[in-house]
């Protein structure tokens, strides 16, 4: 059951990942491929009417955790406090630069939110990959199964660690450019005119960078964490994922010769989810590693609520699922085709 | 200053009270909205379609920062709350859960739909969208009411004990959790709040365009359903809703009982108090103006029953702070008592179809929109001021719920960031609301804004 909602959560973070991504990857970039007023509404009218909804896979997953494994949400939530509220105030700021822009026609005021979400949606982005390396790095976690670190040390990952290390800002940089190239293939899908064709001649590069970082953060994890690799050698499921995230990283790359912009976007979420998943199977079943002791560190098992909470959850889990999916296929079936920029008053 | 607790609660109140400004709004709206449409659907009705497109765009402001405001929240249960949530996270952590899966997905999915996609999807589908919002915000406001309600009067939980000695607790019965009798009586009654803050910003916008002379037809039936809707909601959220919570609140928070009527000695034929200041330190109330026996009726249904006074429990069970418990209390039932009187004027006047021309009335109408915001939140107050010293009701107190790492100077940071954000944010919601106002009723789905 323990291992269940172990993939339960990991399920909705790659998917919160894949999702809120794409509307990162496009405030990421729109101010590079969509340059008039025109263009930039387009990008908002493919993002807008699924980021609230996208945004809603982070809180369900911090959901399936609090009711999961409450001691390992407390003990990371408050050990990362200030990261925390950054992460908070970057989400306010993005989503209020979505909703408010277009409701009132002035230059200033619109070039205002836009640089506001094109801000949010860079630092968000690192936030995260710095968030993930910290939890592969381990935090120093004592024996009463708490922690506080300073947003940043001496930039070593050596004890006395911080949020940032030459580590985990490599991760936050190497997911930063993995969601801006994900981020481009979704534009290039969904648009068209001049935002598809800077997104589609953006694609490549990008995609480029992110299989450069990707051999650097394989290198530097190795060095940082080493037994992930011995976990790794010996899980069914990591070398599983692993397959599915290298087909993915081909999946892309074909798709973006071939110009099957569909296809190369799929391909793009499979590498997220793909190299999320292989994470977990690798770290499974540490949640949270202890730098001062591996024995205090937060488990599956010890961090578990117990088993009947998990199968109360498991019973309204399984209902809520289909429905939340289903919502999704509907307003992608709703807005399917290439966007247009909305006439003014109407629409983002 | 040094005290991280203090600053644990300054801001998980600040923040909570500052979130409830919008969602009160967006359950308010999103019930008279239903009522918009449902009214424009008959023949000749347009101007209810209109009025219904009027409030969707106002609703999509509103409920984007209540959106943003909410995600704090959600975080501050780790960030703020750790020992807490690691205590009670395998009971109340099904319904913070519930309410991403079953009401966030449904509200965001369908909020898009309702403001912008009119034209794309049909009066059908937008009419159900309209439902599926409304829907959503109750059910959104059920879930967390249910969680406040297990820190209220915990319910249908086992304690367990882990190998290393840690207490936690665990759902033994899901659906007396989540069918909690406090919930309940506290949903019903917020709900109410909420709809009573709904019919009065509607009725304030109906009574500017009359004040004004404009858009005639669009204020009429504004007025007729915002000062109808205002009075019935006004009067069940007093009666029987805010009756039931008082009995509650008697059944299983006496203390507080005592304290949200600064009543310090204990006594039959106890006496219901209009005004007086609580002085604490010589355990009287000062100045009252009191009604004999009416508390023990409202409280237990009889002139006689004992209502018992602070001085029979002990200190460590009063809550933290009875003067601020005492005002927000009687803001809340005071005005309350207000809105049922402005609103039955406002409905005779009405029916003698003497509303649109009874100046003065409009004017109280049109200023009158902030008071629900206050009395909701005098609410909440009461009732997290209330539940003090527990964090959750004879279960954990609040200085032991805390996260212990974080350091008071962490807080007070991160709460100053919060302060000045939110008055940025306050500004320019109030602002876009108060501009689409402006704008008024447009005829048609589409609407140009530089006129
Ligand atoms: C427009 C808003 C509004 C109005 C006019 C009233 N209330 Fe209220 N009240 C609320 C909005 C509210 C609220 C914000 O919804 C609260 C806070 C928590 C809750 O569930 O409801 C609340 C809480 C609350 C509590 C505290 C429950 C607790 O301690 O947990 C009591 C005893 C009452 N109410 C009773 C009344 C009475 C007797 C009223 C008579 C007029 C009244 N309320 C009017
Ligand atoms: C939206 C309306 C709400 C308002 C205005 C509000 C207000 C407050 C205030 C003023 C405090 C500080 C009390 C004190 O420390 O003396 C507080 C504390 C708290 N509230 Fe609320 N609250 C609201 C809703 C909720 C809900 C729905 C929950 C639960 C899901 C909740 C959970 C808490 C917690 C955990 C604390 C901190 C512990 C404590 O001080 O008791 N609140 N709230
Ligand atoms: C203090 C505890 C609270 C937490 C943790 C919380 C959490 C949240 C979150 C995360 C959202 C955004 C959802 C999205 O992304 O779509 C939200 C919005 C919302 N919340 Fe809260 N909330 C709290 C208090 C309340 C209370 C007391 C109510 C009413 C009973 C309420 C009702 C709503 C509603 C209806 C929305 C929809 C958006 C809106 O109305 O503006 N919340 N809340």
């Amino acid at each position: 059951m323990e291992m269940l909602w172990f993939w339960l959560v990991s399920v909705m973070v790659a998917i919160y990942s894949v999702m809120d991504g794409f509307d990162f990857g496009a405030g990421i970039l729109h101010l590079f491929v969509a340059k008039t007023n025109e263009e930039r509404r387009q990008v908002l009218g493919a993002i807008g009417p699924l980021w609230d909804g996208n945004e809603v896979w982070l809180l369900a997953g911090g959901g399936a955790m609090f009711l999961a494994f409450p001691r390992t949400l407390a003990a990371g939530f408050s050990g990362f406090y200030l990261a925390m509220f950054m992460v908070v105030w970057t989400l306010i700021i993005r989503g209020i630069s979505i909703e408010y822009r277009s409701h009132v026609q002035d230059e200033l005021w619109r070039a205002f939110w836009d640089r506001g979400f094109a801000f949010a949606s860079i630092l968000m982005p690192i936030l995260l990959g710095a968030a993930l390396a910290n939890v592969i790095r381990g935090v120093p976690l004592d024996k009463s199964g708490y922690f506080n670190i300073p947003l940043f040390t001496d930039f070593g990952t050596g004890n006395p660690v911080g949020i940032l290390d030459w580590f985990t800002v490599l991760i936050g940089v190497f997911v930063l450019v993995t969601i801006a190239a994900h981020g481009a293939l979704f534009l290039a899908w969904k648009t068209d005119g001049p935002v598809h064709d800077r997104s589609r001649a953006l694609a490549k590069p990008l995609w480029a960078g992110v299989v450069g970082l990707w051999v650097a953060a394989t290198i530097a994890t190795r060095t940082v964490s080493p037994e992930i690799y011995d976990h790794f050698a010996g899980s069914f499921l990591a070398w599983l994922f692993f397959v599915v995230y290298v087909a993915g990283l081909a999946t892309v790359f074909y798709g973006i010769l071939k110009e099957r912009f569909l296809l190369a976007f799929l391909g793009s979420g499979a590498f997220i989810i793909g190299i999320l998943a292989t994470t977990a199977a690798c770290v499974w079943p540490v949640m949270l590693k202890s730098t001062l002791n591996p024995g205090w560190s937060l488990t599956a098992q010890n961090a578990s609520v117990g088993s009947h909470g998990l199968a109360t959850g498991l019973v309204w889990w399984i209902i809520g699922f289909p429905i939340a999916v289903g919502y999704v296929a509907l307003l992608f079936k709703i807005h399917r085709g290439k966007v247009k920029a909305a006439a003014e008053g109407e629409g983002y | 200053m040094g005290d991280p607790l203090f600053w644990h609660r300054l801001q998980f109140g600040f923040t909570a009270a500052f979130h409830y400004l919008y969602p009160q709004l967006t359950m308010g709206l999103a019930l008279l909205i239903v009522v918009f449409k449902t009214l424009g659907k008959s023949p000749g009705n347009e101007r209810y379609q209109d009025l219904a497109r009027f409030w969707i765009r106002v609703f999509g402001i509103n409920f984007a920062t209540g959106v943003v405001t909410g995600i704090p929240m959600e975080f501050q249960f780790g960030t703020n709350w750790a020992r807490f949530s690691h205590f009670s996270g395998g009971v109340i952590g099904q319904t913070l859960g519930m309410e991403g899966m079953f009401a966030f997905f449904l509200e965001s999915s369908f909020l898009g739909l309702l403001i912008w996609s009119e034209k794309k999807i049909g009066p059908k589908l937008h009419y159900l969208a309209a439902w599926a919002l409304f829907i959503g915000s109750w059910l959104s406001g059920y879930f967390i009411v249910a969680t406040d309600a297990f820190m209220q009067h915990p319910i249908g939980y086992t304690i367990a004990t882990s190998a290393e000695n840690i207490r936690t607790l665990q759902v033994e019965s899901f659906w007396s959790f989540l069918l909690n009798p406090w919930a309940l009586a506290q949903y019903f009654h917020n709900m109410m709040g909420a709809a009573v803050t709904g019919s009065f910003f509607v009725t304030a916008v109906g009574a500017y365009w009359a004040l004004k002379g404009i858009h005639t037809e669009h204020a009429r039936a504004t007025l007729r359903v915002g000062v109808i809707a205002g009075l019935l909601t006004s009067l069940i959220v007093a009666f029987p809703s805010g009756d039931h919570q008082g009995k509650m609140v008697a059944k299983y928070q006496p203390v507080s009982l005592a304290a949200m009527e600064g009543r310090f000695q204990s006594g039959t034929y106890a006496e219901l108090n209009f005004i007086g200041q609580p002085n604490v330190a010589e355990q009287k109330l000062d100045n009252p103006i009191k009604m004999p026996g009416a508390l023990s009726f409202i409280a237990y249904g009889s002139f006689s029953s004992n209502v018992k006074g602070l001085n029979e429990f002990p200190q460590d069970q009063w809550p933290t702070n009875i003067e601020l418990l005492y005002y927000s209390f009687h803001i809340m039932v005071g005005l309350g008592t207000i809105f049922i009187g402005i609103m039955g004027l406002s409905v005779l006047l009405l029916w003698k179809e003497r509303l649109e021309h009874t100046r003065p009335l409009l004017w109280v109408l049109m200023l009158a929109f902030p008071f629900p915001f206050i009395a909701n939140t005098a609410g909440w107050m009461v009732a997290e001021l209330g539940r003090q010293p527990w964090l959750i009701y004879g279960l954990m107190r609040t200085s032991e719920g805390s996260s212990e790492m974080v350091h008071a100077g962490q807080t007070i940071f991160t709460s100053l960031g919060f302060a000045g954000l939110y008055v940025v944010l306050w500004f320019l919601s109030a602002f876009l609301i108060l501009r689409e106002i402006s704008h008024g009723p447009a005829k048609e789905a589409t609407t140009n804004h530089t006129n």
